[in-house]
């Protein structure tokens, strides 16, 4: 009898949680018979340290701390390949989507060049109504700690005419930022 | 005609030349293009990753401007605008509340009766390929050009749904009505990687690599894209890609609409093609050389031709290029019943091929899953038979290779 495993049932949070990634991600977990289908066609499946199957598995058998602290969720590049090969519409983009939101706001990013990557987009949206691109590129850097990245690229880019070396503000600049501050209040969803 | 039009934030940085020459494009067309008045960023990729209600709010705000401007139609050339845009559309559709919420995140009044599309919607169901071929002053002939629709313009599916998702084919319509070959390839809907090359080059180079050396290997010259990100991964990021492989790639990237305002008369420099980083301007100069080495193929076919023609009972005249009507549709019918002749017994007609039995096993397993080959292994075995052979040999190398890869 020494060897008998004992089920723990799962915490209520984190089943609480599963069902809210469903809900936002608009589709069900438990539809998916792992065949595959998604990872066999996913670009950077061979990047991830769970393929997007592997993945739903992890939901599906309630491991979904584990999912979250995945590289993969971060890997993901958002071609939506799976959720149009998916023979049993599971919506494996979204899922991905709605963890990525999820792990943000649990604090758990594990690869924070993609974070930092999104902070800097949003950053210039944020204060001047549209994105900046050099700016994108230097706050990555900085926050990154790899200065001098993509730098070969800076002068080139400037000789063709395609940097804007100062952000464009837009009139309604205000009222972007604004969205920004009603969307936090109202919770994201 | 006129619709609203959405630059995007790369029109006016990296994408410089994708505005040019989309304003070029609808000037040849009479299409009057409103942009937005003071628009915002979609928000992109960045947006739907950290706040879904954030992804819809921001470009609900300029479908609320679009409105406001009297505008149905929107245009976004970027991808991902139309992507971003074409979200909030379908998901408020039916969803009374998701919409009022978005009133609320945007203060602005939004009724979601707009419709985005993408530069491909627009130039085949609006413009019409009809309309894009009467424009053609300089024929793109000689190019052989892969087309490249990425990510954004095909999924999701739901959002879409003006191409086929797996195997679209809008772009090589266009390219063709311009006189450029459109090259059959498997990667026309494979990713980029977005901007995996900017946060994880370690993996966005892989990527990047691999679309190229599958345009290269399906015979493409160039690669022809819809998507200012897919131009700035391939093209800008294209010569350290090249480098961390260790393989020479010089593969010029176009946007489809520079295609479209070269074939109609425009010069590259009003369109920024020079503004490009691999070189973009020495293909371009190689075409009419290319052209003519085409047209001089064409040249040497046309004698045998005209000979058969010439033995055919009924076809009097010695010329070849007013052959009756009659006998071209005798041809038709021969070949529709070679092509059941091959569906019905493929290894027959394999073995009247080739003679060496393995290759012509091959042949037959081709023809029989695939139906492009198989009508035109009919069409010349009614033609020509002798090319036919060479044609049937070349397919069989070709898969031989194939499966010495996989």
């Amino acid at each position: 009898m020494k060897e008998a495993v004992t089920l723990i049932p799962m915490p209520g949070s984190a089943q609480a949680m599963i069902e809210q990634i469903e809900h936002e991600a608009h589709t069900n977990i438990k539809s998916c018979y792992q065949c595959g289908k998604c990872s066999a066609g996913c670009p950077v499946a061979f990047a991830m340290d769970y393929p997007p199957r592997q993945i739903i598995r992890l939901l599906q058998l309630d491991l979904v701390e584990e999912a979250l602290k995945a590289d993969s969720i971060w890997v993901c590049a958002s071609c939506e390949t799976c959720s149009a090969r998916c023979p049993r519409n599971v919506d494996i983009a979204s899922l991905m989507d709605a963890m990525r939101r999820k792990a943000l706001a649990e604090g758990k990013v594990t690869d924070k060049k993609v974070a930092a990557f999104n902070e800097g987009f949003l950053g210039g949206v944020k204060n001047f109504g549209r994105s900046f691109e050099a700016g994108i590129l230097l706050y990555h850097n900085l926050k990154t700690g790899q200065l001098f990245k993509d730098m070969e690229l800076g002068l080139p880019m400037m000789q063709r005419g395609k940097v804007e070396v100062l952000p464009h503000k837009i009139k309604g600049s205000a009222q972007v930022k604004a969205i920004f501050d009603r969307v936090d209040k109202m919770g994201g969803e | 005609m006129e619709i609203g039009y959405y630059p995007g934030c790369s029109g006016g940085g990296s994408g410089v030349e994708y505005k040019l020459s989309t304003l070029k494009t609808a000037e040849m067309f009479g299409i009057k293009l409103r942009e937005l008045e003071d628009w915002n960023c979609c928000g992109a990729t960045s947006a739907h990753n950290t706040n879904k209600l954030l992804s819809l709010a921001l470009p609900a705000r300029n479908l609320a401007i679009m409105e406001k401007m009297n505008l149905d139609t929107l245009l976004a050339p970027c991808a991902a605008c139309y992507n971003r845009h074409r979200a909030v559309e379908v998901e408020t559709k039916n969803d009374e509340a998701l919409r009022e919420k978005i009133q609320q995140a945007i203060d602005m009044e939004f009724s979601a009766r707009t419709t985005t599309i993408s530069i491909l919607e627009w130039l085949v169901r609006d413009v019409g390929i009809e309309a894009i071929q009467n424009k053609v002053e300089k024929p793109l002939k000689g190019m052989k050009a892969a087309c490249y629709y990425g990510c954004l313009l095909v999924r999701p599916t739901a959002h879409t749904g003006f191409d086929d998702p797996e195997q679209p084919n809008t772009m090589d319509q266009v390219m063709t009505a311009l006189g450029a070959q459109a090259v059959d390839w498997p990667y026309k809907t494979e990713c980029c990687g977005a901007a995996l090359a900017t946060s994880r080059p370690d993996i966005g180079s892989k990527i990047i690599y691999e679309v190229i050396r599958n345009a290269k290997d399906a015979g493409a010259e160039c690669i022809v894209t819809a998507c200012p990100l897919c131009m700035l991964n391939l093209d800008m990021r294209q010569a350290k890609v090249a480098k961390t492989m260790g393989v020479k790639l010089d593969m010029p990237i176009y946007y489809i609409t520079e295609m479209v305002a070269l074939a109609g008369g425009y010069t590259p420099n009003e369109i920024g093609v020079p503004r490009h980083f691999v070189e973009a301007m020495g293909y371009l100069n190689s075409l009419p050389e290319k052209a003519a080495a085409l047209a001089a193929e064409e040249e040497a076919q046309k004698p045998k031709k005209a000979a058969k023609a010439a033995v055919s009972p009924g076809a009097g005249q010695a010329d070849g290029a007013a052959e009756p009507a009659v006998d071209a549709e005798a041809v038709q019918k021969k070949i529709e019943a070679m092509l059941k002749g091959i569906q019905k017994s493929p290894d027959k007609i394999a073995a009247r091929l080739i003679e060496d039995p393995e290759r012509a096993k091959v042949l037959a397993e081709l023809m029989a899953h695939d139906e492009k080959k198989s009508l035109k292994i009919a069409e010349l075995m009614v033609t020509d038979k002798d090319k036919a052979t060479k044609v049937a040999d070349a397919f069989v190398t070709g898969e031989l290779k194939k499966r010495d890869k996989a």
